[in-house]
């Protein structure tokens, strides 16, 4: 068992994204995300779907999803150099004034923007791989009481040179 | 010129060469309705119910080659068709169902008879879509027959809103659809092929396992022609029943869980199974531990998803069976196989397919008559003991027919599948077997029998009881016959162990049902009274003719195979 990734090309129509979802849901495949937006062709919507299986189970998830008629291309990127990004906010909150900066020491570290900031708060715009999202995460629980996290799921494609991830 | 939507769909209708649809009417699908009143050569079957309709639908397909059309409305008419489109769905059957809905500015605001059915049915049909644009219909409904038809042949379900029935527009129906996410596979791996022959003709004990895939590839003659070069036997599944004549001596009889002995001890003991055509369901492995163990197994079928998902395949080919067949009979030599062949024939002998003779009736006397009666016949089955007596005893292949429903086993199937046959084909006999149970979950079709004069032979097996489940009651449970007798009234006592002197009549009375009906209803409690009975319901072609067939109580369907245990470990007696 293990996370794979899928970019999946498929029509821009209404009800394509609840069929695909409804595919994972109705055969028990264990989704862990997926992202959805229009292509350069309006037409076209391309999905990031990442899950969680073993061999066999992935094989049977890319045929399930190339019999669908909606879908139109599947790409198996879990050998392939991609480059993935989540996007991701971090508001932390009721902090002491000497917490401040530790907020934004953070920041520096990971390499994310302050985009937003009151007397008490600190928001943070994380665009990151997910791995390093879950190390921020980890991070700002263990060291503030309040936070409040939105992420996006990660969106990926394929590397132009060749050693990229 | 534009014309309206309901023109448009009656034009697709005519282009495609429906010349019959299965309706049931409703305040979503009036227009359309009108407009089909006006036309001559498109016959309208009207049902008694939409499960019966889609059922109907189905029977027809099967019969006649043709995609089954439905029409039903909004609402209860689309939900009550669902499993008609699970069970399209499963046994493969090309349907084009189009639904009634509220129109579009409607939509989502919970009016009277809507309901999200594209959404309900997303995971049971090939394909589904509701007609958001009225330009877009004359394309949608070809795609629908397109999908319908090719490939892995399947339900597709068309959802048009009221106003584009009615609103004008584009008047081209196209003469092809081109759709990007939808290639059928139409060719086969040549390399693949040469392998797995390469395989099969190493073997010292080839088998042949097929399935439900022959009858929807119409590859009878090539598999006969393969296996006839080859001499090796064949093994079939329920669906695939049929696939080589019954009389034929490559030819073993069926595997599974009701399989016969021999066979699911060859299939167990063999060391290539070619397998086409057939998705490896739990109720053909058993086990999946124990699945022809000492096998390398070649599968042929024309679902990718189909392959290796049960069972891991060796030589594993996306086709036709046709197609593939065809190659393969290009390279086929015979091979010696005698030797196995006679050991099956000997496991065959020591546990034989057969009912007790020593008192009454039993089901495989009724079989037999059947047999004798008919040289050419669609058979239809619905779902419980029955139909796996029928699928055992049967002579089924050449001019004889099996429909079944394999996949979902839906009770209610026989009775409307055998008119939908019967309309496909009015000039063969069409018989339905049926149990009392299943009978009596479409039963109001005998009225669409009588409407459509579609005097189909309906042959009731009648133990008072949900006889498949008691089956395992009866084995497993204790006797304990939770739910499963038809007799019981709320008097009786909760604990019931079985059939004795207080047990109250069993209602209804089915002679006198088909006999209010008009139809022709015979009561037979004897094996003597059998072959008269089927004589005298092959004369009367006015109506059709239900027996009644007073079976034992307690008659089991052996072999069984419990469900999960390994195929070699079946119940015997």
């Amino acid at each position: 068992m293990k996370n794979r990734w899928i970019a999946l090309y498929v029509e821009n129509q209404v009800g394509v994204l609840a069929k695909v979802s409804g595919l994972f849901s109705g055969k028990s495949y264990n989704l862990q995300s997926l992202t959805v937006g229009t292509t350069e062709d309006a037409t076209v919507s391309r999905m990031t779907i990442c899950v969680m299986s073993d061999d066999i189970t992935f094989e049977q998830i890319k045929k399930q999803l190339n019999r669908m008629v909606e879908v139109i291309k599947v790409i198996d990127l879990t050998n392939v150099p991609i480059h993935m990004k989540e996007i991701l906010f971090a508001k932390v909150k009721d902090l002491k004034s000497s917490q401040i900066d530790e907020v934004f020491r953070i920041a520096e570290v990971f390499s994310v923007e302050v985009t937003d900031i009151g007397k008490d708060s600190v928001m943070l715009e994380c665009k990151l791989t997910e791995r390093r999202n879950n190390e921020l995460i980890e991070l700002l629980k263990a060291k503030f009481r309040n936070i409040e996290i939105v992420r996006g799921g990660a969106v990926a494609i394929e590397a132009i040179s060749t050693s990229c991830r | 010129m534009d014309i309206t939507g309901r023109k448009l769909f009656v034009k697709a209708l005519r282009e495609e060469g429906v010349d019959t649809i299965f309706g049931y009417p409703g305040g979503m699908v009036t227009d359309i309705f009108d407009e089909l009143y006006k036309q001559e050569d498109i016959q309208v079957v009207l049902p008694r119910h939409e499960q019966g309709l889609i059922f109907e639908a189905e029977g027809y397909a099967k019969a006649s080659g043709k995609v089954g059309v439905c029409l039903v409305t909004s609402g209860p008419g689309a939900t009550n068709i669902i499993t008609g489109l699970a069970d399209a769905h499963y046994d493969s059957i090309p349907l084009v169902c189009i639904t009634g809905q509220v129109p579009l500015g409607l939509i989502g605001n919970d009016a009277f008879q809507e309901v999200d059915i594209v959404g309900m049915t997303s995971s049971v049909t090939k394909y589904g879509v509701t007609v958001r644009d009225r330009n877009d219909l004359g394309r949608i409904l070809k795609m629908a027959f397109h999908i319908a038809k090719t490939g892995k042949p399947g339900p597709v379900l068309i959802d048009i809103p009221k106003d584009i029935q009615v609103q004008a527009g584009d008047s081209e129906y196209p003469s092809e659809v081109h759709i990007r996410g939808y290639k059928p596979n139409e060719s086969v791996h040549i390399g693949q092929l040469k392998k797995a022959y390469r395989l099969l003709k190493s073997a010292k004990r080839p088998l042949i396992l097929a399935g439900g895939g022959i009858h929807i590839g119409g590859a009878h003659e090539q598999l006969q022609k393969f296996a006839e070069r080859t001499q090796i036997p064949v093994v079939t599944t329920v669906m695939g029943k049929g696939a080589l004549p019954a009389n034929h001596p490559l030819y073993l009889g069926n595997s599974g869980m009701h399989g016969r002995y021999s066979c699911n001890i060859a299939v167990s003991k063999c060391d290539v199974l070619f397998s086409i055509g057939t998705r490896f369901n739990d109720r053909i492995t058993g086990d999946l531990n124990e699945f022809a163990p000492k096998a390398k197994i070649i599968h042929i079928d024309v679902d990718t998803a189909a392959i290796s998902r049960n069972v891991v395949v060796d030589v594993p080919i996306v086709a036709d069976a046709k197609l593939a067949l065809e190659k393969l009979c290009e390279w086929a030599e015979k091979q010696d196989t005698e030797k196995w062949i006679c050991q099956i024939r000997e496991w065959d002998k020591e546990n034989p397919l057969e009912m007790r003779r020593d008192r009454g009736m039993t089901p495989q006397m009724i079989m037999e008559a059947i047999n004798q009666s008919y040289k050419e016949a669609i058979i239809v089955t619905d779902v419980g003991q029955h139909q796996m007596w029928a699928t055992q005893y049967l002579d089924i292949g050449g001019r004889k027919k099996l429909i079944t429903s394999g996949g979902l086993g839906s009770m209610g199937f026989g009775l409307p599948a055998a008119i939908g046959a019967k309309i496909a084909k009015p000039y063969q006999h069409v018989v339905c077997i049926t149990g009392d149970g299943g009978f009596q979950m479409n039963m109001q079709e005998m009225a669409t029998a009588i409407t459509q004069e579609a005097p189909v032979t309906i042959c009731l097996l009648n133990n008072y009881y949900l006889g498949m489940v008691r089956q395992m009651q009866q084995l497993f449970y204790g006797k304990r016959y939770a739910a499963t007798c038809l007799r019981r009234r709320k008097g009786c006592p909760a604990t019931c162990k079985g059939p004795n002197d207080a047990c109250p009549p069993y209602e209804p009375d089915f002679v006198k049902f088909a006999q209010c009906y008009g139809a022709h209803g015979i009561r037979v409690t004897e094996q003597s009274q059998i072959a008269d009975a089927l004589a005298q319901a092959k004369r009367n072609e006015d109506a059709p003719t239900l027996i009644e067939f007073m079976i034992a109580t307690d008659e089991l369907v052996l072999p069984m195979v419990k469900g999960g245990n390994p195929m070699s470990e079946m119940i015997l007696k």
